[in-house]
């Protein structure tokens, strides 16, 4: 198992985003977490990458506590990858500069051998020619793209992608999900937030529905979205289908 | 290229009243230009202020002193504006530090920036120059050391500010962005939130180091000869105020490329903004 989520409590204020909720990946294991805005699915991808701190229960990642307070929470991160919905490329570096950053300046690479990885990694993704551009004369696609490079070549042993396409044009959704599924089928372990339900069927080993800050619901996606068991699960299946988004 | 009927108008439309609004702007250029002449020059006392203002034989006796005192204040500048903009920077990091261990040195920060932009600048001048060499200590810096010292510290506070509002303003998720991917604390500062911040605060840095080029002179209040007190010393062996226009004219000219590179940066980084 890579990573375990036991009993997370999360609050913000007086609202209760996750409480006691529970949640294991295994290696080389796809998990989409889908719920109505607002069900914790971002947050609990923070937590894991202790970008927010939990107000109690316990992660662990690799067989390790990573919520115990005496962990260095930069030695964790180096080991987890996260995309985000907005992208948040360094909009002063090139696409290079910006994938190239964590590998010379936290994993002492050399700039060497972390540019020829990079240019490797942006020709494989088909941004090869990009490599020199600013991100603001990137599209979104094309700028998702490299932030999921960004966060790949760090080689983590688990990556987080939180609602990766929501802030796409619909016609580059596309190239981003596909790039997902090449990924999946190197065996990246992954955990993912989504609103796509298409992909998270064709993706996922398993689909958790999030609701009330728990894991209501949860099982491979034939099921989830075949015969879910619980009402709750069915209502939200039952809107998604009526916006034509399943 | 073939253009439309409709569009060579348009760009004939367009070519006429670009030549109608510059003779315009010429013609009320030359008309307010003339009624400042005329106002000037018919004023009863004009020969009279001509001849204590602008009198060429006194600037050209002004002018070495004056050229002179205003070296000075051109390297008094340079050291001034570097200390003022490493300490300034220094304190507005010191102000962004969260965690309850750095809570000292934030409220030093703090009150450093509360204290040295409230109080007036020749106070501190005052202080550094005339109180501090009372102390008799071995090693005392000159009076123009210690005058420098007094601009340094006072602009560092507002200097201070204009970078923390800088780093203020990149967005929180620019930092989770680096963290995420296992930078320090210092790491992210240093190669993701400063370069974006001072690009985007450079105009007002600048513009306080324009403003920080008059005031260098103030140290002559402590003894040091700069360009306006040079200029205050021929005015006195003269009785005429020329020396005045002269050393005014030289700061105008010392402040233009500043001014002009202030205002460059500023529209680059208003065309990287859209």
């Amino acid at each position: 198992m890579i990573l375990s989520v036991q009993g997370v409590r999360k609050v913000f204020g007086s609202q209760v985003v996750l409480s006691s909720l529970d949640l294991d990946v295994d290696e080389h294991q796809v998990v989409a977490l889908i719920g109505a805005s607002g069900s914790g699915k971002s947050t609990l991808l923070r937590c894991v990458n202790l970008l927010e701190e939990i107000d109690d229960g316990m992660i662990w990642l690799d067989g390790s506590h990573i919520t115990d307070p005496r962990v260095n929470p930069d030695k964790v991160r180096q080991r987890i990858g996260i995309v985000f919905q907005s992208y948040n490329l360094f909009p002063h570096m090139t696409v290079l500069e910006n994938v190239i950053l964590a590998p010379v300046r936290v994993h002492g690479r050399s700039s060497k051998e972390a540019t020829d990885a990079a240019r490797e990694w942006l020709t494989r993704v088909g941004l090869g020619d990009k490599a020199d551009a600013y991100p603001d004369r990137l599209s979104g696609g094309q700028q998702q793209r490299v932030a999921i490079v960004r966060a790949l070549i760090n080689s983590p042993r688990l990556l987080l992608l939180d609602e990766v396409t929501s802030a796409l044009d619909p016609e580059l959704v596309g190239e981003v999900l596909s790039m997902i599924r090449d990924l999946k089928g190197e065996g990246m372990t992954m955990v993912l937030a989504t609103h796509e339900m298409g992909f998270a069927r064709q993706v996922a080993d398993r689909v958790c529905f999030l609701d009330g800050g728990k894991v209501l619901e949860q099982g491979p996606p034939e099921q989830v979205f075949g015969d879910p068991r619980e009402p709750r699960t069915r209502q939200f299946l039952s809107r998604i289908i009526e916006a034509g988004r399943l | 290229m073939n253009l439309s009927p409709a569009q060579l108008d348009r760009i004939a439309y367009r070519r006429r009243q670009t030549v109608i609004s510059v003779l315009i702007a010429a013609a009320s250029t030359l008309v307010v230009g003339v009624l400042l002449a005329v106002g000037l020059t018919g004023a009863p006392g004009w020969d009279r202020v001509r001849a204590s203002f602008f009198d060429l034989d006194v600037a050209r006796d002004a002018l070495p002193d004056v050229a002179a005192g205003l070296w000075l204040n051109v390297r008094l500048l340079v050291f001034c504006a570097l200390g003022a903009l490493a300490l300034g920077l220094l304190i507005a990091l010191l102000r962004t530090l969260r965690g309850p261990v750095f809570f000292p040195v934030r409220a030093l920060a703090t009150g450093y920036t509360y204290t040295f932009r409230g109080l007036p600048l020749i106070i501190v001048l005052y202080v550094l120059t005339l109180g501090v060499p009372g102390l008799r200590l071995q090693g005392m810096p000159s009076v123009l050391v210690l005058g420098g010292i007094a601009l340094v510290i006072t602009y560092a506070g507002y200097l201070a500010e204009v970078f923390r509002a800088g780093i203020e303003s990149v967005h929180p998720s620019q930092l989770a962005a680096a963290r995420s991917l296992g930078l320090t604390y210092r790491q992210t500062m240093r190669h993701v939130v400063l370069p974006q911040a001072i690009r985007r605060v450079a105009p007002p840095l600048l513009n306080d180091t324009v403003a920080l080029q008059k005031d260098v002179g103030l140290v002559s209040l402590a003894g040091p000869i700069d360009a306006v007190r040079a200029a205050q010393i021929s005015t006195a062996e003269t009785f005429n105020y020329t020396p005045y226009i002269v050393a005014g004219v030289l700061f105008v000219l010392l402040a233009m490329p500043l001014i002009a590179v202030t205002d460059w940066v500023t529209l680059r980084a208003a065309r990287r903004q859209s």
